[in-house]
């Protein structure tokens, strides 16, 4: 079974692959969340887990949750604090990487989850959340997206979470990881570190509006394996954050 | 009346007026007060600034219903399904009536809480510099830290006129026990000038002082205590209620259209005098499922003197 796996699994052993041994992460829902249980039950057992809502955890939770206010991820966390104290934590740099993802991004790595106008017409999204802290006060961040024309855009039209800007103290969007590939976005560059398989640098450059740093010897992003897949199946067992039609291999 | 229990109806015909600012939703995705987002609507209160970090999709079911006029939010929409229709026709197409929306992040909106509960004009951050959302804000000013340091945003303090909570167990005095998620609660409760709680139970005042460090709402800031179990539903509650995930999803697909978010409020809320109705139509057996039986329970703590 490991030489199948699916555009969304393959994301999320990529997310678990950002996060180090000890790191304090601040935990976003979907694809996050599945990618922090990964690097636990494998290569980062003493991560740390924070999320908005206080809840701060050293073991994924124990059953499936939808959101991260379902009982069981308060049953067996090692605190639930307020919201400002995990912000607080964020504040003083005490959290080395959060996730985010967004309707749009440019090359400075500024996303938009508040307002688009396609055509003119103004399309109203939910909002910031947490995520515009995250992206201003994280040691770095890991921005996940669909790589889609619309959604990679020269300008963003509206700066929810900002990305490399002047005044940053800290941190900014380290790695992107995208349908496509996984992406360098340090120093506000915009290069491709690895292409998923069977992705081309042509396309890439269809769907991004910008300009792409990529050279020949791009490598290829590594395949889950075995024990990577039957964690992620293990955790999300019906295919709900990372189910999708299209399997790969 | 004497005292503070009040049914759920009074409660709120008492406390929430046309044009208060009116906070919930603080926990985040659980505890939401959904048996007294219902009655302010059926009670057809108009005018008010809905005050959450998240709200779910309680502030998109306010909005759809015409009682709000501004939203100071972090996030409006439905967690299970993105979006929230309602808020999007309001803010798009002023349906069924044109908003204010105040943007903040989690930070911000919980600063601006906070400042209020500590009696400050204004709290300091770093949050959200170099984005939009602080831009030409309302309530948010650039700030000198008079030690010298970095410039900072100064997030102006926000006071609710009511905040409503839902928590497991309070009594009858509005002592408070809540645990699990705490988001913004405890910060919404010291700043507003009137609390409304609903709670799964009442209990005897000698449970509350049996644990005084799980008493996040003290009873003398609290003006109505209401018993009403399954008050939070669909939302969970830690050791009562697990999170019904149908109706946020039923909710997502029939609100996309005007028609359907009517047919919807009719059904779940205006055809239904009260929250013990609401449970009657969900059912026993959708009861029997989302009711918490198994115990988890949590050491006992000496408080010996």
């Amino acid at each position: 079974m490991s030489e199948g796996y699916t555009p969304r699994e393959l994301m999320v052993v990529a997310a678990g692959r950002e996060i180090h041994d000890l790191e304090v992460v601040f935990v976003g829902m979907r694809l996050p969340l599945l990618g922090f249980g990964l690097a636990k039950a494998t290569h980062a057992p003493g991560a740390i887990g924070l999320f908005e809502n206080g809840v701060i955890r050293d073991r994924p939770a124990e059953a499936f949750i939808y959101t991260m206010g379902d009982p069981p991820n308060i049953a067996g966390a090692v605190a639930c604090v307020r919201l400002l104290d995990v912000m607080s934590l964020l504040q003083q740099g005490r959290v080395d990487v959060g996730f985010l993802g967004g309707a749009e991004i440019d090359p400075m790595g500024n996303l938009n989850t508040t307002k688009t106008m396609p055509g003119g017409q103004l399309v109203r999204l939910p909002g910031s959340g947490g995520a515009g802290d995250i992206a201003s006060l994280a040691g770095r961040t890991v921005l996940i997206m669909d790589h889609e024309p619309r959604r990679f855009k020269e300008h963003v039209a509206y700066i929810t979470s900002p990305g490399h800007h002047a005044d940053r103290r800290r941190g900014g969007p380290a790695t992107l990881i995208t349908t496509l590939g996984v992406f360098d976005l340090r120093q506000g560059r915009f290069r491709v570190n690895s292409l998923h398989p069977g992705v081309t640098a042509a396309a890439v450059r269809a769907a991004t509006a910008f300009e792409v740093e990529l050279d020949d010897s791009v490598e290829t992003t590594t395949p889950p394996s075995a024990e990577e897949l039957a964690y992620i199946r293990h955790a999300d067992p019906e295919g709900f954050w990372t189910g999708d039609p299209v399997r790969n291999g | 009346m004497n005292g503070k229990r009040r049914g759920l109806h009074e409660a709120i015909a008492e406390n929430v007026r046309d044009g208060d600012a009116v906070a919930l939703g603080l926990a985040l995705e659980s505890g939401i007060p959904f048996a007294a987002v219902h009655e302010i609507i059926r009670q057809r209160k108009k005018d008010l600034s809905l005050i959450g970090p998240i709200s779910d999709m309680a502030f998109d079911q306010l909005i759809g219903a015409g009682t709000a006029g501004r939203v100071i939010a972090a996030w409006v929409g439905n967690v299970a399904g993105g979006s929230g229709y309602a808020f999007r026709r309001a803010v798009e197409r002023g349906i069924p009536r044109a908003i204010e929306v105040e943007d903040h992040s989690n930070f911000t909106v919980g600063l601006a809480l906070k400042a209020a509960a500590m009696g400050l004009p204004y709290l300091p951050t770093f949050t959200g510099i170099g984005g939009d959302i602080v831009k030409d804000h309302p309530r948010v000013r650039p700030v000198t830290d008079p030690f010298g340091g970095p410039s900072l945003l100064a997030v102006g303090a926000l006071r609710p006129d009511v905040a409503i909570v839902h928590v497991q167990r309070a009594d009858e005095d509005g002592n408070a026990h809540l645990w699990g998620n705490l988001g913004l609660v405890v910060e919404a409760a010291y700043s507003a000038r009137r609390i409304i709680l609903t709670c799964e139970e009442i209990v005897p005042r000698d449970v509350i002082r049996s644990d005084p460090n799980r008493t996040q709402i003290p009873g003398f800031l609290v003006n109505a205590v209401v018993e009403e179990p399954g008050g939070a539903l669909p939302a969970s509650v830690q050791g009562y209620w697990r999170r019904d995930f149908a109706p946020f999803l039923d909710y997502h697909r029939r609100s996309s259209t005007v028609g359907g978010f009517q047919a919807w409020l009719q059904e779940w809320v205006l055809d239904l005098p009260d929250r013990g109705a609401y449970l009657q139509r969900l059912g026993q057996p959708a009861l029997a499922r989302l009711r918490v039986r198994e115990e988890r329970l949590a050491a006992p703590a000496n408080f010996a003197p």
